[in-house]
């Protein structure tokens, strides 16, 4: 094993116990939220989300406050275009029952294929399928670990189906539901991710591969604090496999096809982001005292009576680091990129964009330094090399016929 | 993202309409391209809902799958598809040129000359962006190992004829669509931002609407205003005024519009099927008048010099695959082997060369990026100073001192390569910099481009005034080594794969009760 | 990747392992059933020593060998190395038809011949020569043995179009370095055995698992400052040892430092081995001046200063020359604007190169330009482990890296959002980790400037 990674693993704490938060900072958060709103809970997706981009202090303060941002979105006037098609959901749904058909026979036999070949299958009956139900969140948590605690002690098979994990997050739990959960004979855990996009050929979108993985690491990192608590408890060793099984539709069949995706980078990721959440606290207590973010519903309980330009100030209390990847990642995303677009910051442009161009800022700033602004440093290789750029181009194309400038109509 | 395409993008925001990046077309645009515009089911691996295709603009031919979970109608889309796609695909095929290549004869082993054919033209498909190349290539995939009732009657769910075929076609267009240059499939987004810098992300650029919307906004509208418009504006019924260039459909239009009317289509209302159609075709006739725009501005672009050099390059490509077809080959694998993927590889970083050499070698404008990049370099002629080589046939080597404003990353030694008249190159070496190393000044001898003799051909050593171009890049890279025979695949690589006909790779996909989703 | 079994535990003399280690690789080389082995070796662990050995004792076993090297450069090294060891080793130096194609130091040699075609070679034992030359040349059966240099650098498809040359290899090569690419997209192989954009060695074993794996265990270059650190961060499954202990390397100055921040960071590193001279944060493009200034008066006052290297090597010290001076990069623009500056303070005969040049190379001491100093974001190409590694291990007394302050917010700020390919092992340690390992040692060495 690497000893450095472990050691500085071992420095960001245990996955399930981040320092908790002041009592102080929970009322904050609590004001930030608005009287009486519940914190929007934190999934699985949106804990991977973390890390799309941790550099955003907005995000991160939103995120760790649970204010639901979709909300706010709209209440702002800049709706996120997010949605799912029904179809996608019976198709993922419909492809989920298949594969967890026949007592998970299907599934399990795909488990060992791939991830423990040689391993003789389970008679039949010899799958333990525990219940997991029980009222509320917090319940189904505590029925999970018993359930994965019996499962561990009694040595067999079991098929976990939509077990409820329990995370801290900054100090809040939070609840994330994996599709499956496999407990191996010698007390491995695995991870099973059911996914509706199809591997073709053995290989599959590497973008939603990498969501998928992402995903499974957030539930490895859930399942590791029980699986400690879990060995602690029964003496048998439990273990969490950092290789997760993502299952697919084979082709373009709904047949399953089943391949191990190694999550260690993406545990290793998101437990940096979950130790950083912790940051929360100096983000919030940089706010200009009473700053909110309450929608404040009228009386059908959901029209936000809020003004939105009181809102957009109190969101620009909150520093963003806005990229066009946002638009992809964050349901604030369009708001965000507005107010960029209104500093003319370069990054409206592409994350790249500012790569070569040092200390400018802005596209005035830039554009102005290229048309010889005196006023920019004129020993700045950023200025320097825009100059260069700015009269290779005013070269080539005044070298150039008018109309390909597009000032006349094409057609 | 270089720095002189961000300039240009700056320079659009400023602007408020999109900055060219080129100043002539790198893309061969075909007289009569086909356009194809394709929907496909939310959810669903290679279920198409709907298409436009078609060489003439105002009247695109629909075709719709009221139930795209029915495996029939499926089938009864792709054998539509196949009717108006293989018609026009074919239509190359018989108009032949005859060309001299070099083949090794298999008696002697020499090279020699034979004649082979050429199709003078080659069909062209576009899409409107990169994901509908992707989806071509994902129907392709689908369908090259369908099995019709002629080839097997025993296949239980015979495919319609043709429908195969249409598979090894999109297979070879998607495939072609990886090499850098080639032209036989395109994308709208693809091209009209090679040659456009927009105001907003590459990201952004992706949405075909938003990307016009900054080429040629509409008049008196800001194009930011007109993208952001494009890219988010619904109406009462919360549908997008501007919907997505496909294949993925608008989730609002899957669940307000669509699934009610599959519903009665399910249910046997009378008209449904209709419906549905008008329904696809309100989403996909919006983005067929975009490409369509697309192509009048692209066409309104001269071609640069060297484009027509690339698309004999695509015709070749149809060629081969026409004779592969004709020969009865079987359907491309559903992966390559190791000696078919290290060709494919080697083929792609050529042409990858040799279109960044050529883009350079026809336009100011690219060749102001390579400039900026230390990778070119325009200069003065200030002194030119006769040298010979030493040797028993001393040949002309002058050494030609030049002035420049450009920095270019130079190693003595290093060579350099300038274009003559007539397609012809001259190489030079770069020897110093000037006094005290100015980097203003150049030491260049000339080692080639003067013809045979001792003494260099008229004009074609340079004169002081003279403005000249040189580039540190080659204008005509040449491919690798060639690589062994699949069947000579040594044991590094697994050892020969293997034969076609027993390969797995080339079995029909199995068909499953499942396959009616 | 598995770590590869321990047979016995390693001796604890870094000689006597290093011995053991080359005895082991001979023997399977030379008797081995299999046909192939594969050598792991770390910077500096005597890779091109081994290489020289195994040539010669294949050369007087009658075993006719090829050599392939990845570079001209590299093999023009590997002849010289081979000529210097056995002067009557008959050998030849393939060669391309280009000018200046090879080392005009090669002529010299009396028992070496140059040929651009591989018939006027055919009595030599040992014939070297680049992978992209080997790829163009026929031979009538295939030779009994190959020794092919760098082997992690080589991509898959440069091994394709040579295997069928030979019947059996000892591939060597270092895993840490800088990984081979493509310019265009390759994605659609991603997670095949043969990816011909990956490396030989990764399709080789994927092909041959069970081949014989062994690694050199002792750096002789790097120091016992360095070693470990290098090892931790970048070969985290096979960690290497230092062939010199801590006293063994002293790195001393005639002249004492003036307390400027740049002669502290010369002490330092004499002292420790690493020096870190932290520039206030900026965002900067790539040839930040202040940062290319500073490169450059480090290098003017380790000369100016009278530096003396003691080592193993020699008896006395021996002064710290310019030669034995080199300045590392990310970028070739970076290595131009250092090189003007040092032009400039009247400083010359110092290697300055990208880290891509840099590979195989070594220095008394290297002064580093660190890839993110300055940038606003973190790319891929900037975060790449091999990039690194190179720059940091190049040295065989001190490391001075030079940086702009806040390079570890921007490696927390850094978006992993990376795409998964099914089928492709993932490779350890990521950039990150061991950007963040190297900052965190930095930073205990660090200067303010």
């Amino acid at each position: 094993m690497n000893v450095s990674r472990e050691s500085r693993t071992a420095a960001d704490g245990p996955p399930g116990a981040p320092p908790s938060p002041s009592p102080g900072l929970r009322q904050r958060l609590s004001e930030l939220r608005g009287p009486g709103v519940r914190p929007r809970p934190l999934d699985a997706r949106a804990l991977a989300a973390l890390a799309a981009n941790p550099g955003c202090r907005r995000r991160a303060l939103l995120d760790g406050a649970g204010v639901d941002k979709g909300a706010l979105a709209r209440a702002l006037g800049a709706p996120a275009a997010y949605g799912q098609s029904q179809f996608a959901l019976a198709r993922g749904n419909s492809f989920e029952a298949r594969v967890k058909a026949d007592g998970g026979a299907e599934l399990l036999r795909l488990v060992r294929e791939r991830l423990a070949p040689g391993t003789p299958p389970p008679e039949d009956g010899e799958v333990a399928r525990p219940d997991l139900s029980a009222a509320g969140p917090a319940g189904r948590a505590a029925r999970t670990a018993l359930a994965l605690r019996e499962a561990t002690a009694a040595g067999g098979w079991a098929l976990l189906d939509h077990p409820l994990l329990a995370m801290d997050v900054a100090g809040s739990a939070a609840y994330v539901e994996p599709d499956a959960v496999v407990v191996h004979p010698d007390g491995v855990w695995t991870v099973v991710e059911i996914k509706s996009f199809p591997m073709i050929d053995g290989a599959a979108d590497p973008a939603k591969v990498g969501a998928a993985a992402r995903q499974a690491a957030v539930y490895v990192l859930a399942l590791e604090a029980v699986a400690a608590h879990t060995a602690a408890h029964t003496g048998r060793p439990a273990r969490v496999r950092d290789r997760a099984l993502l299952i697919c539709p084979k082709d373009f069949s709904n047949l399953p096809a089943a391949a191990a995706v190694d999550v260690r980078r993406q545990r290793a990721t998101t437990r940096r982001q979950l130790a950083r959440l912790t940051r929360v606290e100096e983000i919030a207590a940089a706010l200009p005292a009473g700053t909110t973010f309450a929608l404040r519903p009228g009386d059908d309980g959901t029209t936000p009576t809020r003004p939105a330009a009181e809102l957009a100030e109190a969101v620009a209390a909150v520093p963003a680091a806005y990229a066009p990847e946002c638009l992809a990642a964050c349901e604030l995303a369009f708001h965000c990129r507005t107010r960029s677009r209104q500093e003319g910051a370069v990054e409206t442009l592409g994350r790249g964009a500012r790569g070569e161009l040092g200390g400018l800022r802005t596209i005035g700033e830039a554009l102005a330094a290229a048309a010889g602004d005196p006023g920019a440093d004129p020993d700045d290789p950023a200025v320097q090399a825009l100059r260069t750029a700015a009269a290779l181009r005013a070269e080539a194309l005044a070298a150039v016929p008018a109309p390909r400038d597009g000032e006349e109509p094409c057609r | 993202m270089p720095l002189i395409e961000t300039l240009a993008r700056m320079e659009a925001v400023a602007a408020g309409r999109a900055r060219p990046l080129t100043t002539v077309r790198h893309r061969h645009l075909a007289e009569h391209p086909l356009v194809l515009v394709p929907l496909t089911t939310s959810g669903e691996a290679g279920a198409p809902l709907g298409a436009l295709v078609g060489t003439d603009r105002e009247k695109p031919r629909l075709l719709t799958v009221p139930q795209p979970r029915d495996r029939d109608l499926r089938f009864g889309f792709l054998a539509e598809l196949a009717e108006a796609v293989l018609p026009y695909v074919d239509g190359f095929a018989d108009d032949i040129a005859y060309e001299e290549r070099k083949e090794t004869d298999p008696e002697s082993g020499k090279q020699v000359p034979v004649q082979v054919e050429l199709c003078t033209d080659a069909p062209q498909l576009i899409v409107p962006s990169a994901a509908g190349v992707a989806y071509v290539r994902l129907l392709g995939r689908s369908m090259r190992f369908r099995r019709t009732a002629e080839q097997d009657p025993e296949a239980p769910h015979p495919a319609p004829p043709h429908v195969p075929l249409l598979g090894r076609w999109f297979t070879h267009f998607g495939e072609r669509a990886r090499v850098p240059g080639a032209c036989l499939l395109l994308s709208m987004t693809g091209l009209l931002t090679r040659h456009w810098a927009t105001g907003q992300s590459a990201l952004e650029d992706q949405h075909l609407a938003a990307l016009l919307a900054w080429i040629d906004p509409p008049p008196g509208v800001p194009a930011q205003q007109a993208a952001e418009f494009a890219e988010a504006a619904r109406d009462a019924d919360g549908q997008l005024h501007c919907p997505p260039a496909g294949p993925a459909t608008d989730p609002a239009f899957d669940n307000r519009l669509l699934a009610p009317a599959m519903a009665r289509y399910d249910a046997g209302v009378p008209g449904a099927a209709q419906e549905i159609a008008a329904l696809v075709e309100s989403r996909l006739r919006p983005t067929w008048d975009a490409v369509w725009q697309g192509v009048d501005l692209l066409r309104a672009l001269p071609e640069g010099a060297r484009v027509a050099d690339r698309w004999k390059r695509d015709r070749w490509s149809y060629t081969s695959h026409r004779d592969r077809i004709r020969a009865g080959e079987p359907p491309q694998p559903r992966q390559d082997d190791a000696v078919t993927a290290a060709r494919k590889l080697a083929s792609r970083e050529t042409a990858q060369a040799l279109l960044d050499a050529q883009e350079a070698l026809d336009d100011p404008l690219v060749m102001a990026g390579r400039r900026l990049a230390g990778e070119a370099f325009r200069g003065t002629v200030t002194e030119v100073e006769m040298a010979y080589s030493k040797g028993r046939r001393p040949m002309p080597r002058p050494v030609v001192t030049l002035r420049t404003g450009d920095r270019p990353q130079l190693d003595a030694g290093g060579r350099l390569h300038r274009a003559l008249d007539g397609g012809r190159t001259q190489t030079a070496e770069f020897v110093a910099y000037g006094p005290g190393g100015d980097p203003g000044t150049l030491l260049i001898r000339l080692t080639g481009g003067m013809g045979r003799g001792r003494t260099p051909e008229p004009g074609s050593v340079p004169e002081p005034g003279d403005a000249l171009c040189w580039t540190l890049f080659e204008h005509a890279p040449r491919g690798g080594p060639a690589l062994p025979e699949p069947e000579d695949t040594p044991w590094t690589h697994g050892g020969p794969p293997p034969a076609p006909g027993d390969a797995p790779s080339a079995a029909p996909d199995p068909v499953t009760p499942e396959d009616y989703l | 990747m598995t770590p590869p079994p321990l047979t016995a535990p390693p001796p604890a003399d870094p000689a006597a392992a290093a011995a053991a280690a080359t005895d082991a690789i001979l023997h399977d080389t030379l008797h081995s059933t299999r046909r192939g082995v594969v050598v792991d070796s770390p910077p500096g662990a005597g890779k091109s020593t081994l290489v020289v050995r195994a040539a010669r004792e294949l050369a007087a076993a009658g075993r006719r060998l090829m050599i392939v090297a990845q570079t001209n450069a590299q093999v023009d090294d590997l002849v010289l190395r081979l000529a210097a060891k056995d002067p009557d080793l008959p050998v030849g130096r393939l060669h391309s038809s280009e000018p200046a194609a090879h080392d005009p130091a090669l002529a010299a040699l009396p028992a070496v011949r140059t040929s651009a075609r591989i018939a006027d070679l055919a009595d030599r034992d040992i014939v070297v020569s680049t992978a992209a030359k080997w790829a163009y040349t026929k031979v009538e059966e295939p030779w009994r043995h190959a020794i092919v240099d760098e082997a992690y650098q080589m991509r898959s498809d440069a091994l394709l179009g040579v295997a069928g040359l030979f019947e059996r290899a000892l591939f060597v090569g270092d895993p840490g370095q800088l990984d081979p690419f493509s310019v265009v997209g390759a994605d659609q192989w991603a997670g095949l055995s043969y990816d011909p954009s990956a490396s030989a060695v990764a399709t080789l074993l994927a092909h041959n698992p069970d081949l014989p794996q062994h690694r050199l265990p002792v750096s002789w270059r790097l120091p016992a400052s360095a070693a470990p650190l290098v090892s931790s961060a970048f070969y985290p499954y096979t960690p290497f040892r230092s062939g010199t202990g801590p006293g063994d390397r002293r790195l001393a100055f005639g002249v004492r430092g003036d307390g400027s921040p740049v002669d502290r960071v010369l002490d330092e590193a004499a002292a420790s081995g690493w020096g870190l001279l932290e520039l206030p944060a900026r965002h900067t493009p790539r040839t930040d001046p202040e940062a290319v200034g500073a490169l450059a008066r480090v290098v003017r006052r380790l000369l100016d200063r009278g530096g003396a290297a003691t080592s193993e090597q020699a008896d006395a010290p021996e002064p710290l020359t310019a030669a034995r001076i080199a300045v590392g990069t990310a970028h070739r623009d970076q290595a131009a604007a250092v090189r003007a500056a040092l032009a400039g303070l009247g400083v010359s005969g110092v290697t300055v190169d990208t880290a891509n040049r840099l590979q195989g190379r070594e220095f008394d001491v290297t002064v580093v330009l660190h890839p993110l100093s300055g940038r606003p974001d973190a790319t891929a190409f900037h975060l790449e482990t091999g990039r690194l590694c190179v720059l940091a291990s190049r040295h065989r007394h001190a490391c001075i890296v030079v940086c702009r302050a806040g390079v570890t917010d921007l490696l927390d700020e850094h978006p992993a959002t990376e795409p998964v390919q099914l089928g492709v092992t993932v490779k350890f340690p990521d950039g990150w980790e061991a950007n963040h390992s190297v900052m965190a040692h930095l930073s205990e060495h660090r200067v303010v400037g």
